[in-house]
């Protein structure tokens, strides 16, 4: 079938203003975004810049605004689109440095501050062997390890567009992993960081993370249970018996 | 231009190199230079676990872990090296728990394990849980793992620096040259030790399970500056990729119970390996699937088969093959069951084929996977540069891009995540200490010269050669003539295929004359690496007059230990190959040969 492309194209300080390039292709409809880009980037104009690795959604490189819709590009079927019609643009919310490749660094900055990393000072089991840990309480945080840091979620927040400062979606996501992680002991230190001004209560449940998620995680909700776990001091491991709870009296 | 100094540079941000760095900075300034964000290489691709006798659901031991990955590299791999991997393999998957790694569990709460392809208990020879795994994510959880304790670490990182050189001063190394994608400026990294953690170069291929960044850089910048890559002729090919698109479906789909079907409908593998069937080792499988398709059993005579993994098929094979579980009942599933396990492969189908997997078969063909050859190393990373085994000083590889040789001629699933962690770590800690007690040798004059040559020939070729038209002329020749099985007339037909490419590739010119993030320069540039790899490749298998393991060749259809136990070694001088050869280090286990 034959498509029209529009893509977003800017290098600030190079160019003095954004502009759309269009490109018309004959495509299979069960072609990847990515692989348009590709076929664009090889074939028609080398200087469009985007990132991708993977191809097939776990690396995480390639989110954009896809018609609007902020996506991995390898993900999206010509197909899924239904229309002949595509625009493609760089996410919202982090600054562009080339076409379709924003500035990665500010959002993995707020992915670090929320302490992504196992937090347990208890001795290790003596046989040397695994921590103990039963199926429910591994299924407790399962959603939440899926995030591959896209940052899908987090530029598609209205929140985070008006306040960049804004810990955001991701970070969160990525918070909720370990505060519902039965082996780990920072709940505390993760939590003092999200109730700050620019923390989780910014969230205002529009759930627009929750649709842009390319790995499904149920975004919208995690971030519920992090807000629930701060308003009532108590962490819900929801029917798991085993694990104290963490968050001190407070 | 910048320069740096670090006393460790490691060169790639997946598995092996987070593991090299966060061994290597408790004893040394260290940073890691990586062309991705770390959390986007290729190691978080990996989907059906990761190797270690824990014995967790049944009995097992290193040893018959050692056995079975000696005869799945058809012996060509090096015994004591073997031996080494699958015994720090226990202690690499509890270090993971340990960093908090989430591993599926057990219903006592321990790290479960799935069978996997040519993993045997060697007493009854019949399939061993031997995969620890995180549902079909085991190296997303890897790499999360790694890079969430490098964040706790404060390890150092330059990300989306991409390495273009080393640079070797009186006979050890100096540091290396990497292009700042955001900027385009060249940085000159002085350093005492570097590690490469490349990864590999399916990229070659047309049809691949690899990523985009799988280029082969790290053994391409090696074999420019005159150090040899081994056993490039060793690239397997695994047997079940989505159709036409490559991406890679586990084989924990056929540990879970799902089988491969032909064209009449028949369960095909029992007639190649009658005792494991459909978990058989890789290059096995691959092979019998394309004599499927060559015979006309492939799926309405084209060229693919089923992967099955319906319950009732499950089922019903499972019934027939008298399936157990740990606990002596019958093995049955419901589709629930199976969905729980293969998340991922189940939204890959529906993503990219409309296809459900517990409603309907997959259509699957095979795929070129990985790299078993590459940088000669020993067990603790050092760069082996020739046939006696001399040292390279301060240069180090693991993973993908190294050769130890752990693989030999076919890797067992599983194999590669030990393999990057335990050779990761021992060459992070090998390098520090080697940094103690040596000094940095001065930078060579014009560091970043031979850099500047490689850009400016991309720059300002006569531009009658494009880019993505010599990539694809490559990927098909190769997947062609150098892919599951090879002739000498196929191989001699590629030489010449792959040396009139390279002589084109001097006429490219990029059109993109920018300095910020010139991706276009970046993939021409790594076109360039696939030629040469190519190159090697080839020619490395068309000395190989015999069939081991993933090289198959129809014209010597026999493995022939007499002439072939032993390692390849190939030099790239000035567009030519040559090869020499080092010997296979047998301890406990003689060739002999190799039913499934
Ligand atoms: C789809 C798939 C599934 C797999 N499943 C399994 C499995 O279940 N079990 C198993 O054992 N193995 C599996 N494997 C194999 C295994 O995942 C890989 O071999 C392994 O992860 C490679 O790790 P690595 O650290 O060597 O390379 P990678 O993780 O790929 O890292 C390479 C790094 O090098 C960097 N780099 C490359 N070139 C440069 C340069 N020029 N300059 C700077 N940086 C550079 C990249 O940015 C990247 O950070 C699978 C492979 C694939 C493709
Ligand atoms: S390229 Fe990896 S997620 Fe799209």
């Amino acid at each position: 079938m034959q498509i029209t492309v529009k893509i977003y194209r800017h290098i600030p300080g190079v160019d003095t203003q954004p502009r759309y390039d269009e490109y018309t292709l004959d495509v299979d409809p069960k072609e990847r975004i990515l692989d348009l880009l590709e076929n664009i980037k090889g074939f028609k104009d080398g200087t469009l810049a985007f990132r991708r690795s993977c191809a097939h959604g776990v690396c995480g490189s390639d989110a954009m605004r896809i018609n609007g819709r902020n996506r991995l590009a390898c993900k999206v079927l010509v197909q899924d689109l239904d229309t002949d019609q595509i625009v493609i643009e760089p996410i919202i919310g982090l600054d562009v440095i080339k076409d379709l490749i924003v500035d990665m660094d500010p959002f993995f900055e707020q992915y670090r501050s929320v302490l992504p990393y196992l937090i347990n000072d208890d001795p290790l089991p003596a046989d040397g062997k695994e921590r103990l840990q039963s199926q429910e309480q591994r299924a407790r945080f399962d959603d939440t390890t899926k995030c591959i840091l896209c940052a899908a979620c987090t530029t598609a927040c209205p929140p985070f567009w008006a306040n960049r400062k804004y810990v955001g979606p991701a970070a969160i996501v990525n918070a909720h992993r370990f505060i519902f992680d039965s082996r780990d002991h920072g709940a505390e230190q993760r939590l003092s960081r999200l109730s700050e001004p620019d923390g989780v209560w910014r969230c205002r449940t529009v759930f627009n993370c929750t649709e842009a998620c390319p790995r499904e995680i149920k975004i919208t909700q995690a971030i519920a249970e992090v807000k629930e776990v701060l308003a009532s001091g108590k962490i819900n491991y929801k029917g798991v018996q085993i694990g104290p709870e963490r968050v001190g009296s407070g | 231009m910048q320069t740096h100094q670090y006393e460790v540079i490691i060169v790639g941000g997946g598995g092996a190199g987070l593991m090299a760095a966060l061994n290597a900075s408790r004893g040394a300034k260290t940073a890691v230079l990586s062309k991705l964000y770390p959390s986007r290489s290729h190691t978080g691709a990996a989907q059906g676990g990761i190797g270690a006798a824990l014995g967790n659901l049944e009995e097992d031991h290193p040893e018959w872990h050692t056995y079975d990955t000696v005869k799945g590299s058809d012996y060509l791999g090096d015994q004591d090296a073997i031996e080494f991997m699958c015994n720090e393999a226990v202690e690499a998957v509890y270090d993971l728990e340990h960093f908090g790694l989430p591993f599926s569990r057990t219903p006592d709460g321990r790290i479960a394990q799935r069978p996997f392809g040519g993993h045997t208990n060697n007493v009854t020879g019949k399939p061993v849980r031997r995969s620890c795994y995180s549902a079909d994510r085991t190296g997303h959880m890897i790499l999360q793992t790694l890079y969430q304790q490098c964040i706790k670490n404060n390890i150092t990182f330059y990300d989306e620096f991409q390495v273009f050189d080393v640079l070797v001063a009186n006979g050890a190394v100096a540091g290396v040259v990497a292009v700042d994608l955001a900027t385009g400026e060249l940085h000159v990294f002085q350093a005492k030790a570097v590690v490469f953690a490349t990864g590999g170069f399916g990229r070659v291929w047309e049809i691949t399970s690899n990523a985009y960044a799988y280029t082969g850089d790290g053994v391409a910048i090696c074999l420019r500056r005159g150090i040899p890559a081994e056993d490039m002729e060793m690239f397997q090919f695994h047997p079940t990729g989505i159709l036409k698109l490559g991406i890679l479906i586990t084989e924990a789909v056929r540990g879970e119970g799902g089988v491969l079907i032909n064209g009449e409908g028949e369960r095909f593998m029992e007639r190649y390996a009658p005792h494991v069937k459909d978990l058989a080792s890789r290059d096995v499988i691959s092979r019998a699937i394309y004599m499927e398709i060559r015979d006309g059993r492939g799926i309405n005579g084209k060229n693919y088969l089923y992967l099955d993994a319906r319950p009732e098929t499950i089922n019903k094979y499972a019934e027939a093959d008298g399936r157990t579980r740990p606990d002596g009942t019958p093995y049955r599933v419901t589709g629930e069951e199976i969905l729980s396990k293969i998340p991922d492969i189940a939204d890959f189908c529906r993503t990219y084929l409309s296809v459900d997997p517990i409603k309907d078969p997959m259509p699957v063909q095979p795929t070129a996977h990985y790299a078993m050859g590459g940088i000669p190393t020993d067990v603790y990373g050092r760069v082996l540069v020739d046939d006696k085994n001399t040292i390279l000083p301060g240069l180090y590889a693991a993973g993908e891009c190294a050769c130890v040789s752990v693989h030999g001629a076919n890797r067992l699933g599983t194999n590669s995540l030990v393999d990057i962690l335990t050779f990761g770590k021992h060459a992070g800690l090998n390098a520090a200490e080697y940094v103690k007690g040596t000094d940095f040798q001065n930078l060579p004059e014009d560091a970043a010269g031979f850099t500047m040559a490689q850009i400016d020939q991309m720059r300002n070729g006569d531009g009658t050669e494009k880019v993505a038209e010599l990539a694809q002329e490559m990927k098909r020749e190769m997947f062609n003539n150098v892919g599951i099985f090879r002739s000498e007339a196929g191989l001699k037909a590629a030489y010449k295929k792959i040396q009139e490419l390279r002589e084109r590739f001097t006429h490219i010119r990029v059109q993109d004359q920018g300095k910020i993030f010139n991706t276009e320069l970046i993939n021409a540039w790594e076109l360039g690496n696939m030629l040469d790899l190519a190159l090697v490749v080839t020619e490395s298998a068309l000395a190989r007059t015999e069939s081991r393991g993933a090289h198959a060749r129809e014209d010597y259809p026999k493995r022939d230990d007499a002439n072939w136990l032993k390692h390849t070694l190939a030099w790239l001088k000035d567009g030519q190959v040559t090869l020499g050869y080092k010997p296979v280090t047998i301890t406990k286990y003689q060739p002999k040969e190799r039913v499934y």
